[in-house]
């Protein structure tokens, strides 16, 4: 079966309608059973994640697992302790073990790890830094800013995150606009472009929005009478926020960092425009491992030592929030 | 005072947020093709753009795809919640992770691994797996925006409902879906818009064949990319603006 | 009754992709690689709908002609891909008499190493690896060796080849070594010295196709770049700053060729859009539009002094017998340049 564009758009609504149809053919028949218990409305989705997700994850862990023999091997796994692993192997048997001695252990995916974790964790503390005051101030309800404000920080989401990672890349450029600012106020050009600085920049920029609402869902939930309160009892506004709002915010705060982080240690694409390639994140390193190289089983691995980490900070996050009452953007 | 401060730090986020994309809009006005150099105001972008088959395409491709996998996941999320809802504390709670895990899993390895299923199943890629692929990664997200809204209900609503004589069906249709409108409501946006800004994942689920129009200006930005594509987002930027102030206008009034 | 709808509903997922089978060439070719009017004389002469996508690096093309039998009629790889996909066996052998324009192909690229006796490849242009400069800001003497990539006049105004071969080839022949080199000492040496161009701090940045536009702009003084593409910014350059050299140490020469891919649907219309890109008019219309070298005689001739007065497109006897083609590499030493360029991208 091969779907391609050849197809005129109504082909496409009709092969979706069909999709549709057979779907609500499906629920159909779960509810006209009247005795039918209601959890039983769960089984499309829970076997659409079986297909979709559950077994997808389960081939990653197969190919991260075996050999491109398909037996069962942890070469995948050193070979993301040690990068030159595979190398090495090949070598010994083409150039000889001299050779193949020569080779020393490389530490190219740890450390594009440990750069990653490095970069998204700048990333979190500085969108936290700057998301914290702006979700404040925008549920302050004396600012009287209402609905507009979260809308405004909408808005830019829905341009497409290429495009505005390029848009960056012509601002920052040694022609680009702020560098024909800084000449004309004589300060001189910069190069402000394809360092580490414009990849944090591209991420922040990205990521912002989404430190910003769950902190703002969570503080316009607060009972204004709180702080009130506080002031009735004698605490100025800084220790109002300090003591009041800030411990009540935490919820916000967790799921704003999850949402900025968990993105960001896989970002890839930032790093190639703004950085100019100089340096590459796990997000890079993963995809070149299944396009560029073709080599699944040690894309694979990498992906489910990718998975685990995050789990493994999700977990800890947490436990400092054990409701899980964070308010996502929704 | 502290408030003219305040509105002033929110001004300068706000001028962060939106200076690249006034840059791309105003480039896209531009009549050269460089984007170092302005040669003067012109529209011929946009007449290209229209002329772009290519583009036209993806643009189908892309709505096409955020529509239909926003009414499919719509649907199978909401009858999932319904479902979650009414379960036992194990069953739920085991159906709480699973929703939870594509939240957990960067896209990257989302994308990755549905590739891998869709090669090792053998079913090309193309549209169809780009569509399931986008109601996969939809569907979590409004069963989280209908479930809190099943919570919030009175529980009892629906069964003095069946005692009262209702069928189940009647229930269904008549009291639990109009308790959770809003959540519903919520969630399929939140899906439309995952959907229309989705690359990574759609990069990994689609042929060459059928691109979309993340994927299509990710293959052009390898080239030096043309103001075509400015003219592009900033017609869909004005395009979508002009639908939430319609939303925001009525929502409003009601 | 429902089981029936069910099924007039599966009958319609499945319909409109079996219907519109016929009359279509599925064609995978570069980023900006053809005149598009071409496409649309095509169909407008044989009825044929072409659908065209593009990509943008060989190892892109390879992954997708792999993961997509069938999907794909026409596809343009390089010399060594051709010889790739012909090794795991999914190229179609040719049948030339339904080629008639074949016989228009420059003598000189016939029967080539990657593919003795052109039996599963037609080319379709051909050009070389070279240095693209800004003469204002480079002095010409330096570009007669791939060292001034290494030249600390020039630190940071370097743009370098995101793309293994290329990027290893270069500095393996900067060594006097082979840009096919299997001697891990020689890919060691290469490795060592791009990463010490790396942190040294030589490189602007590493990319692709997007160099000729950043010349143009005067972003860099120096890019790495192919042929065609040196010949897009000279053109493009209204000033005259931009010139191309191909260094004395040798370089690489490379020929993208129309294959057939064994899993091919519409090999009928497959071979007629081939032998259309053969037809000299066809062919003059495609170098007039993207300015790569041509491979088709009678699309030369048709040039005439235009085309024949492009250094760049033309490089002297001398030069020529100093390049050489990508030969594909197994697995082994694929694994080895893949784990290499991987240091040279992660050093810091």
């Amino acid at each position: 079966m091969q779907f391609n564009s050849s197809m005129p758009w109504w082909s496409y609504l009709l092969m979706g309608a069909g999709l549709l149809a057979f779907i609500a053919l499906v629920a159909q028949s779960i509810w006209r059973h009247r005795g039918v218990h209601r959890s039983l409305f769960a089984s499309p989705y829970t076997l659409w994640m079986i297909v979709f997700t559950v077994l997808p994850v389960v081939l990653i862990a197969y190919y991260a697992f075996t050999d491109s023999a398909g037996g069962f091997t942890l070469d995948n796994f050193r070979a993301f302790w040690d990068s030159n692993h595979l190398m090495r192997e090949q070598l010994r048997s083409a150039a000889g073990d001299e050779v193949a001695a020569t080779v020393v252990r490389g530490s190219v995916n740890i450390d594009t790890l440990v750069y990653s974790l490095w970069m998204a964790f700048l990333c979190t503390a500085i969108c936290l830094l700057l998301g914290y005051p702006a979700a404040l101030f925008m549920a302050d309800r004396q600012m009287k800013l209402g609905a507009t404000i979260v809308v405004l920080f909408i808005i830019p989401m829905w341009m497409n995150f290429l495009l505005r990672t390029i848009a960056w890349m012509s601002l920052l450029e040694d022609t680009g606009l702020i560098n024909q600012l800084l000449e004309a106020m004589g300060l001189g050009k910069r190069q402000l472009l394809y360092n580490q600085g414009a990849v944090l920049l591209g991420m922040i920029y990205n990521f912002l929005p989404f430190m910003v609402f769950p902190i703002y869902t969570s503080l316009s939930k607060l009972d204004p009478r709180l702080s009130e309160a506080a002031a009735d009892l004698g605490c100025n506004s800084w220790r109002t926020l300090y003591k009041v709002i800030m411990p009540l915010s935490i919820p916000g705060v967790i799921s704003g960092i999850t949402m900025v982080f968990m993105p960001s240690v896989t970002t890839f694409f930032i790093p190639r425009v703004l950085g100019g390639g100089h340096t590459q994140m796990f997000g890079d390193l993963i995809e070149a491992k299944f396009l560029t190289e073709g080599n699944w089983n040690v894309g694979s691995a990498l992906s489910l030592v990718m998975m685990l980490l995050i789990l493994i900070s999700l977990s800890i996050l947490r436990k400092a929030d054990p409701n899980g009452e964070g308010g996502g953007i929704a | 005072m502290t408030k003219v401060l305040k509105r002033i730090y929110l001004g300068l986020i706000l001028i962060f947020l939106y200076m690249p994309i006034a840059v791309l809009i105003v480039q896209s006005f531009n009549a050269g093709k460089s984007r170092a150099k302005w040669e003067g105001v012109s529209l011929h972008w946009y007449i290209d753009l229209f002329n772009n088959t290519a583009i036209m395409n993806a643009l189908w491709v892309t709505l096409s795809v955020a529509l239909l996998a926003t009414i499919v996941s719509t649907v199978i999320g909401t009858l999932a919640a319904i479902g979650i809802h009414s379960m036992r504390k194990r069953p739920q709670a085991m159906m709480m992770t699973l929703t939870n895990l594509p939240n957990t899993m960067p896209d990257i390895v989302t994308g990755i691994s549905l590739m891998l299923l869709f090669i090792f199943t053998q079913v090309d890629r193309g549209y169809v797996t780009m569509l399931l692929a986008h109601i996969t990664f939809d569907t979590p997200y409004v069963i989280l925006s209908v479930l809190p809204k099943l919570k919030q209900m009175n529980k009892h609503t629906y069964e003095a409902a069946l005692d009262l004589g209702a069928t189940p069906r009647y229930a269904l249709l008549h009291v639990l879906i109009p308790e959770c409108k809003q959540g519903i409501v919520t969630g399929a946006l939140l899906a439309f818009t995952l959907s229309l800004d989705d690359f990574t994942v759609s990069y990994f689920t689609t042929s060459p064949l059928v691109q979309n129009l993340s994927t299509l200006i990710y293959s052009a930005t390898k080239l030096g990319i043309t103001p075509i594509y400015y003219a592009l987002s900033a017609l869909m930027f004005v395009v979508l603006l002009l639908l939430l102030l319609a939303v925001n206008r009525r929502t409003q009034e009601n | 009754m429902k089981k029936l709808i069910a099924a007039l509903l599966l009958i319609a997922l499945l319909l409109p992709a079996a219907a519109l089978a016929d009359g279509v060439v599925n064609v995978y070719n570069w980023f900006d690689y053809i005149d598009e009017s071409v496409l649309e004389q095509f169909e407008e002469e044989t009825g044929i709908h072409v659908n065209y996508m593009n990509f943008t690096t060989n190892e892109d093309m390879l992954v997708m002609v792999e993961a997509n039998p069938g999907a794909i009629d026409v596809v343009f790889p390089s010399e060594y891909c051709v010889q790739r996909l012909l090794n795991k066996g999914l190229l179609m052998e040719l049948d030339f008499s339904r080629i008639p324009n074949f016989s228009q192909i420059a003598a000189n690229l016939l029967d080539p190493s990657y593919d003795p006796g052109n039996a599963h490849s037609v080319p379709y242009m051909w050009g070389t690896l070279g240095i693209l400069y800004n003469k204002e800001l480079v002095d010409e003497a330096d570009v007669s060796t791939w060292g001034v990539l290494w030249n600390e006049k020039y630190k940071g105004q370097v743009l370098m080849m995101d793309s293994i071969r290329d990027g290893m080839g270069l500095a393996l022949k900067y060594l006097g070594y082979s840009m096919n080199s299997t001697d891990y000492t020689q890919l060691r040496a290469a490795t060592d010295l791009l990463i010490q161009q790396k942190t040294s701090g030589m490189v602007k940045s590493y990319g692709l196709d997007e160099f000729k536009d950043k010349m143009v702009a005067g972003e860099a003084a120096l890019a790495v770049v192919y042929s065609g593409d040196a010949q897009y910014a000279i053109d493009l350059d209204e000033e005259g700053r931009l010139a191309y050299a191909i260094p004395e140490e040798g370089s690489n020469i490379w020929v993208d060729c129309a294959v057939i891919p064994a899993a091919a649907r519409n090999v009928d219309n497959a071979y007629a859009f081939i032998d259309f890109l053969c037809r000299p008019d066809v062919a003059r219309k495609n170098v007039e539009e993207i300015w790569y070298c041509s491979v088709n005689t009678g699309a030369i001739e048709l040039l005439g002094e235009e085309y024949a007065s492009l250094y760049v497109l033309n490089p002297s006897e001398d030069i020529r017998a100093r390049l050489e083609y990508y030969n594909d590499l197994d697995a082994t030493w694929l694994t080895v340049y893949n784990t290499l360029w991987q240091e040279v991208k992660q050093a810091n």
